[in-house]
């Protein structure tokens, strides 16, 4: 497959998010590279038309900047702490008070594991913050997991400093899957 | 006159592994690496550039002697004699030859060729001579192909001439399936290509437009299955390497699927599947549903058959911490055969069928090691921040990896070492390199 017809695939694929048919995950997904992925506690790129001004509270930048879009995981593990599950209990909140959004639960591990193992283990750890916020009242339709394992770290150092950021559930909120 | 035998433990370091090799064999015989254990001496070989039979065999011999010599000194169990000692020079491909010539340099082998290109075909010729035992060890042999096949003329000769002295199969005309890596730690760009054994020939299966992880050539080298990203989320494809087409395979509803293997069959696969956060092993038959063969609230992932079928090796944490477990290919009750301190993962079954290869991460660093199929005898191989992944040379003797350094900049790359813990090194790639699976000797 050529680059130019990933990229064709790509924005269909994106552009089948945005609808609002029941079958809004079909092809959705954060996409190839993953681009929400890089926001580390702000935005990536900077290009998506953010201006100075408060957030509207019922925007997807408004819920990663300040509900919070990450909850940290202790090392092989999907238990949530207290600091989760407020958290998590910040995220179901805002779900619940903008039901137009479906949001993806992404599971990250660090390094220290094999690729395999990691993909598991992230999964676990998705699915740890997804039944949490099922169990807050989010509707289980609008949410969906996905792990990443170790593929996409958001810290790159190779110390526990970076490593306990790395092991995160990152609760994305599906680009433009807005209900009308 | 004193035949010499070189014992070469090139391969297997312990004493309880010495039933898999030949015996030993008496002091007086033809020519002919033990690979037991002992002390390593590279035999020393003299390899004179294959005689060019056409003009435009010229370049082609050079290069086709080249790769041969790459590939037995690449073992680390031949020395090549510098052709500026030789006494005589090799000026036609003769059946016959002085062996005191070779004997005055301390040869122990003498491989000579010829090459001779007609219409865009090479053949190559060769034979082997046991220098002390005067005689040819075995029969000359000639290969034929396309210039563009001309490496893989010159890994066959590498083979014969491996497989005579060491009466083991040999692994240089193979192929190795990897991911190739691109940009920062923190949104790697990862492609599928494919390689020669030694690095050369890389070819790309896939656009970076993916993440790609974990290929994995089927028996007979044709197709690769490997895990993609392709929808936002890891599914298991199976591709064609001669098409370079790609099919999504029927996987259970509501999941995620990854680590795919064939069956030594080549038609089943077997795959771990994560479906509301836990994940199981399970196998598909084309034409039928998935049927799932562990069911455990914990992880059970990278499952690895037997060469025979008959069980699986995988990797679970039902214990606490990451362990290896074997249970019979159908399913059944898994028996533990990790025991040791850390964590184990990525067991692979030798194609042999007598060690398993595994990832080991103990006290901060990772390992790779074998152990025997019932667990005992576990011998570590290598240690560094970060190893993982073995695959196994098609002749169980060599086992490739991937090992990536630490920090912000870390890359990962392909490495190599014998079973014995000995000999290793990097394979050259163009870029950062992970998750190699190596196919089996071509045909």
């Amino acid at each position: 497959m050529t680059l130019p017809r990933a990229a064709l695939l790509l924005s269909l694929a994106l552009g089948l998010a945005a609808c609002s048919s029941p079958a809004r995950f079909g092809a959705g997904g954060p996409g190839a590279d993953g681009a929400p992925l890089s926001a580390g506690g702000g935005f990536g790129s900077g290009a998506d038309g953010v201006t100075s001004g408060p957030l509207d509270p019922a925007s997807p930048e408004y819920f990663s900047q300040t509900v919070g879009d990450r909850v940290l995981f202790a090392v092989d593990q999907s238990t949530l702490n207290d600091e989760a599950r407020r958290a998590l209990s910040a995220q179901a909140q805002w779900l619940m008070s903008n039901p137009g959004y479906t949001a993806i639960v992404e599971g990250h591990a660090d390094e220290q594991g094999t690729r395999e193992y990691n993909l598991a283990l992230g999964a676990r750890r998705a699915a740890s913050a997804r039944d949490y916020l099922v169990a807050q009242g989010v509707a289980a339709s609008r949410l969906r997991t996905v792990t990443y394992g170790k593929e996409r770290p958001i810290e790159v150092c190779s110390t526990e400093a970076c490593y306990a950021q790395n092991r995160r559930a990152v609760t994305v909120i599906a680009a433009g899957a807005a209900v009308s | 006159m004193t035949l010499l035998r070189f014992l070469i433990a090139a391969i297997l370091a312990t004493a309880a592994f010495a039933q898999v090799t030949a015996p030993a064999r008496a002091q007086d015989g033809p020519l002919r690496i033990e690979i037991t254990e002992g002390v390593i001496e590279p035999l020393p070989f003299a390899l004179p550039t294959f005689i060019a039979e056409t003009p435009e065999a010229q370049s082609w011999a050079q290069r086709i002697t080249d790769v041969v010599a790459a590939d037995l000194t690449g073992t680390g169990l031949f020395r090549r004699i510098p052709s500026d000692a030789f006494v005589t020079q090799v000026t036609e491909f003769t059946p016959s030859v002085t062996y005191a010539n070779w004997k005055a340099i301390n040869a122990q082998a003498l491989i000579t060729g010829a090459v001779s290109v007609t219409g865009g075909q090479i053949n190559v010729k060769f034979r082997l001579f046991d220098v002390f035992s005067e005689a040819p060890l075995g029969e000359g042999l000639q290969f034929g192909g396309t210039e563009q096949s001309w490496r893989r003329l010159a890994h066959k000769v590498s083979d014969a001439v491996y497989s005579r002295i060491t009466g083991e199969t040999g692994y240089f005309d193979s192929r190795v399936v990897f991911v190739s890596e691109q940009g920062p730690k923190n949104a790697r760009q990862k492609r599928l290509a494919v390689m020669d054994y030694d690095g050369a020939n890389v070819q790309y299966l896939t656009d970076s437009g993916s993440l790609v992880l974990a290929p994995r050539f089927s028996p007979t080298g044709d197709r690769v299955l490997y895990t993609s990203y392709e929808t936002g989320f890891p599914q298991i494809y199976e591709l064609n390497v001669g098409s370079v087409s790609r099919t999504q395979l029927p996987v259970p509803a509501e999941s995620m699927t990854f680590a795919p293997r064939y069956a030594p069959d080549g038609r089943t696969i077997v795959f771990s599947a994560a479906i509301n956060g836990n994940t199981d092993i399970y196998t598909l038959v084309p034409g039928a549903a998935p049927r799932q063969l562990t069911n455990a609230p914990s992880i059970e992932t990278a499952p690895s058959y037997s060469p025979d079928g008959s069980q699986i090796v995988f990797e679970s944490d039902r214990s606490g911490s990451p362990q290896l477990y074997v249970m019979p290919a159908g399913g059944g009750e898994p028996r533990r055969i990790s025991f040791g301190e850390g964590r184990y993962g990525t067991p692979v079954w030798s194609p042999r069928g007598d060690l398993i290869a595994f990832t080991k991460q103990n006290a901060g660093r990772f390992h790779i090691g074998v152990m025997r199929t019932d667990g005992s005898e576990e011998r570590l191989l290598t240690a560094s921040f970060l190893d993982e992944g073995p695959t196994w040379a098609p002749n169980g003797r060599v086992i490739m990896f991937t090992r990536e350094s630490a920090g912000a900049g870390g890359q990962p790359g392909l490495f190599s070492v014998d079973v014995s813990g000995r000999n290793l090194k990097q394979v050259p790639t163009p870029n950062a390199a992970s998750d190699p699976a190596w196919s089996p000797l071509l045909p």
